[in-house]
């Protein structure tokens, strides 16, 4: 079979193809920069980069700052560098994007196949509460967690995460349910098929390109909060943002750039590594997706 | 019994969701709205104070700056964004044979934290050490472009950075509806003679209306939520010319120790947003339910 | 929810009980934004001293705004009922706390061993509350330092300013230099600390009466306006690139030569230090022109709270802060002096024992005035709204008269 979305594609003249190119390189460009300034000093010496110019090449290359980055920069009054911190991260974001992705489709399936009175509200509902801003939700979170007894736990890490993400989660796979033929739902559930099953069998198997976006933004932004991360975290439960933000934010000591570019790219390794991964999945949603036609 | 069940089972699952919100989102916000009539300082207080927090709110000229800002910020990097994504997406869909590499590297912004791009976006802007710096070294001494130090003009390199960040993730949004789009539509256009270009405008760009919708929310949600970006960039400066809501909430809130002024414009930060967004969400819900 | 819970419980005592191998649990969890290298290296000679004690460290850095995402997570913790035993803090931002009925107290501790005679009383101000001890002070930064380079310097006429004048004179020469005159970083806090300075060169009552008394006619007067017509000359020592930049920039184009001065907190130090700078030799430290014998501070503290269990570690920890053995190491390190005036000066270079000296004298004559820029002056509040018409007259979007005006209005709306 070959790829289907090729046949989207524009037939036009080689010039035009050129053009494509061209565009799509140039925005390569645009979006490379930032990290070729970030590589680059992260292999400086920091004599080199007190020295002035931030865009040119190292005359002197050196990994010193990724070794201590990783494992000897402080980070408080230890020097373990970045590493420990990446297992808290681990254990936080991954049971909150999974609950929140879960809970995103149910109810995006919800709200498009077995509609009830009043689901508009609850969608409308779902949908305003992507725009709380997350700084009035702190004290009154805290307060929450305290009562719950789950305040510094990873748990209730999880839980904040997982509540201001779903509107998100149930947005992006209402959307995308919407587009998804009602019919085979019907016909499916004159078979006798019932509420999970359908969804099981029917929804799940077609709903990759949209599980990628949806994990893609939940694992980001939870990975990159610093906010709740602060706030909510326990000294044994520290996430990585925080500890990178002790690495690069100290106030009044000397500030390692190479050090704190370097750990930047450390940091963002994890999510670096399930946008590559998952990328794969674009074309293959595509494919289940051929059901449709 | 089991019809009964089944019936009862959609609500079912939605309820934990739906009263999570409920207490989490709209529960907190009525509480803020109760703060901002009181006169919190460092912690909540319930001293009754009636509505002085607005009119001390409407009092401070940054207040206005900040509204200001995130107008001309919100517009410009929601739209870019949008057809920047868009526009991405389709060239992305043409067959590329790079693809594989392209689109994690329009995707990748994203995952960095701002805490730390921010400082390499503010020196690649720098006159004196990045982009017009080397341009002068390569000869091109006339090269001007100081808008990060422009009291007029900073707020757009937040837009130009903003952009950078997100832009790429729309165009995954747009790429995944791209590829949910049904081909049969496509070739019998094709049959019926339509070129390529006709199909898009047509054809596959209108059934792109809730991927739009979601990027839309995507999108505003990050203009609102701002902070990390305009912290580490200008750090609301040149003075507090690129102030945003939402720095200057976070600072009456939590360095002011002003949390009432803090919380009065938290609720008139609410009321805005959801009186454009309403309406628009209002509108698109309804034309869908309508098609 | 619940089982992960049970879980991290189950597993973190039983590090505790493996860490500790007795069944008490003896434990100070401490809130600080000491993250850098060394500082936090020199916070382990604290953690070290109290393991000696058997008390275990459990470390909680927050970094950011100098302190600001600390206090925002502080805020958090106390109000989910999860206060950590020892926060550090710096000026009002303790007395607030303070005010909120939150904080523990260290008066036997401070009886034992005598902190009432060895704390200067500018610094007990904020250690004390009603009069009972609820931190415990670390350190002293004072703020009102002039770094210079000495090539520069010299090149320049050679003698130090001692006066606004001779200040003028010298900036005028680095310019035909060719040199940027002052390296300077755009961000409000900066500005503000070269306003502090400013504002105390016109003369200690004045600094009393506008920064710390708040008095009207002291804040819109006619000194006032001069103070900032001096902010506004200063500004046209400084390059156009200025805004934003991050103050060890400054200091860095201050090290190689690129500018003459930096007007900064003695935290810039280290960044000479670092770059194998010799104090005399390389730089050279004043006080702000005319300041001589006064000097505006910032202080750190650990603030201890009110906790339930392990209210002995607190104390331990309370007196190993205030160890002179401690104090001295750690500021070695950080710059700064001790804030203990009987810590001999012996480990310390020449700024830094010019530092002690001169904090010894203006605490003896009563010129030592906590620093606005730094939340020592003012509340909070006050000091951002203050911040707020610094800033916006030193990027000219007020001319001075009005910036002193404006000065009067932002404070009585800040109060």
């Amino acid at each position: 079979m070959s790829i289907p979305s090729q046949d989207n594609a524009i037939q036009g003249s080689r010039l035009i193809r050129a053009l494509i190119y061209t565009v799509l390189i140039v925005f390569v460009i645009y979006y490379l920069l930032p990290l070729y300034v970030m590589l680059v000093n992260s292999f400086k010496p920091l004599e080199e980069i007190r020295g002035g110019d931030m865009l040119s090449l190292p005359d002197q290359w050196t990994i010193a700052p990724w070794l201590s980055a990783w494992s000897t920069a402080q980070i408080g009054v230890e020097p373990t560098g970045l590493r420990p911190y990446f297992w808290n991260s681990i254990m936080m974001v991954v049971p909150a994007v999974a609950i929140s992705t879960v809970l995103g489709a149910l109810n995006g399936y919800v709200l498009t196949k077995w509609q009830f009175r009043g689901h508009g509200i609850v969608f409308g509902m779902l949908l305003l509460a992507c725009f709380i801003p997350f700084q009035i939700v702190l004290i009154p979170m805290a307060r929450v967690l305290g009562f719950l007894g789950i305040a510094g736990t990873t748990g209730g890490l999880v839980l904040v995460h997982m509540v201001y993400g779903l509107g998100f989660t149930t947005l992006f796979f209402r959307n995308y349910y919407a587009a998804f033929p009602t019919e085979l739902v019907r016909a499916a559930q004159i078979d006798g098929a019932g509420f999970f099953t359908i969804f099981w069998r029917i929804l799940v198997p077609s709903s990759a390109p949209i599980a990628v976006v949806t994990i893609i933004w939940q694992f980001t932004n939870i990975w990159n909060d610093f906010l709740f991360g602060s706030s909510f975290a326990d000294f044994d439960s520290v996430p990585m943002t925080v500890a990178l933000n002790n690495l690069v934010s100290s106030s009044t000591g000397v500030k390692e750039y190479n050090v704190h570019f370097a750990g930047a790219v450390l940091a963002a390794l994890p999510t670096l590594v399930v946008y590559i991964v998952s990328g794969r999945y674009f074309v293959r949603g595509l494919m289940a997706g051929a059901v449709k036609g | 019994m089991r019809d009964r069940l089944q019936n009862w089972l959609p609500r079912i699952v939605l309820a934990p969701s739906f009263f999570l919100i409920l207490f989490f989102v709209y529960g907190f916000i009525v509480y803020t709205g109760y703060l901002s009539t009181t006169n919190s300082r460092m912690l909540p207080s319930n001293e009754f104070i009636g509505l002085s927090n607005y009119v001390k709110l409407f009092g401070l000229s940054h207040w206005e700056t900040a509204l200001t800002n995130l107008a001309i910020f919100g517009i410009l990097y929601i739209g870019i964004s949008s057809v920047l994504g868009l526009a991405l997406a389709i060239l992305l869909d043409q067959k590329i044979r790079a693809e594989g590499i392209i689109r994690p590297i329009y995707l990748y912004p994203m995952a960095l934290s701002f805490i730390v791009t921010g400082t390499a976006w503010k020196w690649f802007l720098d006159p004196g050490i990045g982009l017009e710096h080397t341009l002068h070294q390569w000869g091109w001494e006339s090269f001007h472009f100081d808008w990060i130090k422009n009291r007029h003009f900073a707020i757009y390199t937040v837009v130009i950075a903003a952009v950078w960040q997100s832009s790429g993730f729309v165009m995954a949004m747009f790429l995944a509806g791209l590829r949910g789009v049904d081909n049969e539509i496509i070739r019998a256009a094709q049959i019926d003679g339509a070129s390529g270009w006709r199909i898009y405008r047509r054809i596959i760009i209108p059934m792109m209306r809730p991927v739009f919708l979601s990027a839309f929310v995507v999108l505003a949600h990050l203009a609102i939520k701002a902070y990390d970006l305009v912290i580490a960039l200008t750090g609301g400066g040149p003075g507090r010319a690129t102030e945003l809501p939402a720095t200057f909430m976070y600072s009456y809130t939590f360095t002011r120790n002003q949390m009432g002024v803090g919380a009065s414009s938290a609720i008139i930060m609410l009321i805005m947003i959801f009186s454009i967004i309403v309406p628009y969400l209002y509108s698109e819900l309804r034309s869908e339910g309508r098609r | 929810m619940k089982r992960i819970h049970a879980l991290k419980v189950t597993a973190s005592a039983a590090v505790l009980a493996a860490m500790m191998g007795t069944a008490v649990a003896e434990e100070v969890e401490v809130l600080h934004w000491w993250t850098s290298g060394g500082e936090a290296a020199a916070l382990n000679v604290l953690k070290d001293d109290l393991e000696g004690k058997g008390v275990t460290w459990a470390d909680m850095p927050v970094a950011g705004g100098g302190g600001e995402a600390a206090m925002t997570a502080l805020r958090a913790r106390v109000t989910a009922g999860n206060a950590p035993t020892a926060v550090q803090m710096l000026g009002f931002d303790i007395k607030d706390w303070a005010n909120e009925g939150v904080l523990g107290n260290l008066n036997e501790v401070a009886a034992a061993e005598g902190w009432d005679t060895v704390v200067p009383e500018a610094l007990q101000f904020f250690s004390k509350h009603d009069g009972n001890w609820i931190a415990a002070p670390v350190n002293v930064h004072s703020t009102n330092w002039v770094w210079i380079n000495k090539a520069a310097l010299d090149a320049a006429g050679g003698k130090a300013p001692a006066s606004w004048e001779e200040l003028v004179a010298v900036l005028d020469a680095m310019k035909a230099n060719g040199i940027t005159p002052l390296a300077h970083g755009g961000q409000a806090w900066q500005d503000a600390t070269i306003f502090d300075a400013v504002v105390l060169s016109l003369g200690n009552d004045f600094y009393k009466a506008s920064m710390i008394d708040l008095d009207e006619e002291a804040l819109g007067g006619p000194k006032m306006v001069e103070a900032f017509d001096r902010m506004a000359k200063l500004r046209s020592y400084v390059d156009d690139n200025f805004s934003g930049r991050d103050w060890n920039l400054a200091s860095a184009m201050v090290i190689n030569g690129e500018a003459g001065m930096q007007m900064m907190g003695d935290w810039a130090k280290g960044e000479f230090l670092k770059a194998d700078q010799v104090p005399g030799k390389d730089f050279v430290c004043i006080r702000f022109p005319g300041t001589q014998g006064s000097v505006t501070f910032n202080s750190d503290q650990f603030v201890m709270f009110d906790i339930d269990e392990g209210k002995d570690s607190q104390k331990a920890m309370a007196s190993s802060v205030m160890n002179p053995a401690f104090q001295s190491a750690f500021n070695v390190v950080k710059g700064s002096v001790p804030a203990r005036t009987d810590v001999p000066d012996a480990d310390f270079d020449d700024c830094g024992k010019k530092g002690m000296k001169d904090l010894a004298e203006a605490g003896a004559g009563g010129s030592l005035y906590g620093s606005m820029a730094h939340g020592h002056a003012v509340p909070a509040s006050v000091k951002n709204a203050m911040y707020d018409v610094v800033t916006a007259h030193f990027n000219g979007e007020y001319d001075s008269a009005t910036a002193a005006e404006e000065l009067v209005n932002a404070v009585e709306a800040a109060k």
